[in-house]
């Protein structure tokens, strides 16, 4: 990489290479139709392509590539979860993140700043303990601290003992990062195409045809393509073209609205987030601060604006830093949150033949897609479920193993 | 801030409701297998469009039926349960040719 850069900048000029296949008519059949240009399902065409030498795929999207959910999320990525299955899946996950770059040739602007879970009651203390052993057992960096560790942390944050909610204790997770979002579904993109898979972008899936209990193909809005299998990676609208394929998910559509406020000088490190007031908030590299909350108090499949969240977010950020008081909002917006019963996502084979699902990804979808693209094209290439993915079939919930996270989620939902 | 026409109390704030899931056919526990019990506890519909769904005026315990466009956030009608639900329901802690629990 470095080699490569230090040949560019001699160069006289600069030609900017064509990251993605332009635009051509759809091929009447394809081996594997991917529905959903997102992280998810650019990351499963890389997968695919690099990892199996499966190129004869349809990448569609009914808008454009990373313009869904990946463009939407507050970019955060952590492996610091409760449960076996949880803290196993986003710990390899955080592991793929860190070598991306390296992989792409491409940089995503990983930054390891960490992130800090602030407790206010003693019921949340003993849940961190719990967290960090189990993190600790399974080779997650978490540790719970103290007031004093906190504030060597996070100088500027409010540690009065005259807060509403005094902060008691914290979970340090150093393994916490942070990346550029876009740049991650360009570069699975990039790479994906570059091996010959075809990205077709204002491509919308508007039926699935099945026979005989197995996908035989899509129809779109561009004609009907044939296929041997179809992978929907549609987050935000799982139940939506689930529906089309007649699977009914254990799923609810919720805005989770998100802001940023005006740039300032450097000034907040970590990621710090307080299930309590309901706010996480961090300082991105270009200085703003990024303030994410709980999912709207019911479903909408509508991205709009609501002053009563937006007050709720901003109230809850000023407990935590009052020194923002004078901040101004630069600009909002919401994604669309599937959230599943046990806050878990659904991966895996369904009840039709060849039709696999990579949905319910909550507000847990960015930090997962590496791992996720990465299994569910092993499953796709192999027909075989692999066992770091195998908790989280659609079927654990006739069974009624859920993998439950609820309590590990950065603000309660 | 959005309001809701709740049957009972007339247009109050949003912020004054419980949103309390779609609306389903009730289900028989005593009657219905495993995986029917669990897609009767998991799944749902989650429909974009319109949707008769529970809501729950929180001040007054309240709960009534709203058919609301889950694209656009209209509200189409609201309406008291009882001109969906008029039969009552027995619930007993007997089990059918079991055990009590």
């Amino acid at each position: 990489m470095a080699f490569g850069l230090l040949k560019y900048g001699l160069r006289q000029n600069y030609p900017s290479a064509h990251h993605f296949t332009p635009t051509k008519p759809l091929k009447p059949h394809y081996d594997i139709v991917i529905i959903g240009a997102g992280g998810h399902g650019s990351g499963i065409a890389y997968y695919l392509a690099k990892e199996h030498g499966i190129t004869n795929v349809a990448l569609i999207d009914k808008g454009y590539l990373g313009g869904g959910n990946t463009a939407r999320n507050t970019a955060v990525i952590r492996s610091n979860y409760l449960t076996e299955a949880g803290v196993k899946f986003y710990r390899d996950s955080v592991k793929l993140y860190q070598n991306l770059s390296n992989e792409f040739g491409y940089n995503i602007m990983m930054e390891n700043r960490g992130q800090l879970t602030l407790a206010h009651s003693d019921a949340a203390i003993r849940s961190f303990r719990w967290r960090a052993e189990v993190n600790q057992h399974l080779g997650v960096r978490s540790e719970l601290v103290d007031r004093q560790t906190i504030r060597d942390l996070v100088p500027n944050l409010n540690l009065s003992e005259d807060a509403r909610f005094p902060v008691l204790a914290g979970l340090w997770h150093a393994d916490g990062a942070t990346a550029r979002h876009d740049a991650v579904v360009w570069g699975y993109a990039r790479g994906a195409c570059q091996r010959g898979v075809e990205l077709h972008q204002l491509t919308e899936a508007q039926g699935i045809d099945i026979e005989a209990g197995r996908v035989v193909g899509v129809r779109t809005n561009r004609g009907r393509i044939r296929c041997g299998a179809v992978v929907q990676a549609v987050a935000g609208a799982s139940s939506v073209v689930g529906q089309m394929a007649g699977i009914k998910l254990p799923i609810h559509s919720f805005p989770l609205q998100a802001m940023v406020t005006q740039p300032y000088k450097p000034i907040l490190n970590p990621h710090v987030s307080s299930p309590h007031v309901h706010v996480y908030v961090h300082q991105t590299s270009r200085g703003e601060f990024v303030i994410g909350g709980g999912s709207d108090p019911y479903p909408l499949y509508h991205t709009r604006a609501t002053l009563d969240q937006k007050e709720i977010l901003s109230a809850a950020t000023l407990e935590l830093f009052p020194f923002l008081a004078q901040a101004r909002i630069l600009r909002q917006w919401a994604g669309t949150t599937d959230m599943t019963p046990d806050y878990s996502p659904i991966m895996g084979l369904s009840p039709v033949q060849n039709y696999y699902l990579d949905a319910g990804w909550g507000t847990w979808g960015f930090k997962a897609t590496p791992i996720s693209g990465k299994m569910m094209a092993e499953l796709v290439a192999t027909g075989r479920v692999p066992p770091l993915i195998q908790p989280f079939e659609l079927e654990r919930f006739y069974r009624f193993e859920q993998v439950n996270e609820a309590g590990a989620t950065a603000a309660s939902h | 801030m959005k309001q809701l026409l709740c049957p009972l109390n007339g247009l109050r704030n949003i912020s004054e409701f419980l949103y309390g899931g779609e609306v389903h056919e009730p289900s028989d526990p005593r009657n219905s297998s495993a995986s029917d019990w669990a897609e009767h506890v998991f799944f749902d519909k989650n429909p974009a469009g319109f949707v008769l769904e529970w809501w729950c005026h929180r001040p007054t315990s309240y709960w009534f039926i709203a058919e609301r466009n889950t694209i656009t956030d209209e509200v189409l009608r609201t309406l008291p349960s009882s001109e969906i639900f008029s039969d009552r329901v027995e619930f007993s802690a007997q089990i059918d040719g079991g055990a009590r629990v």
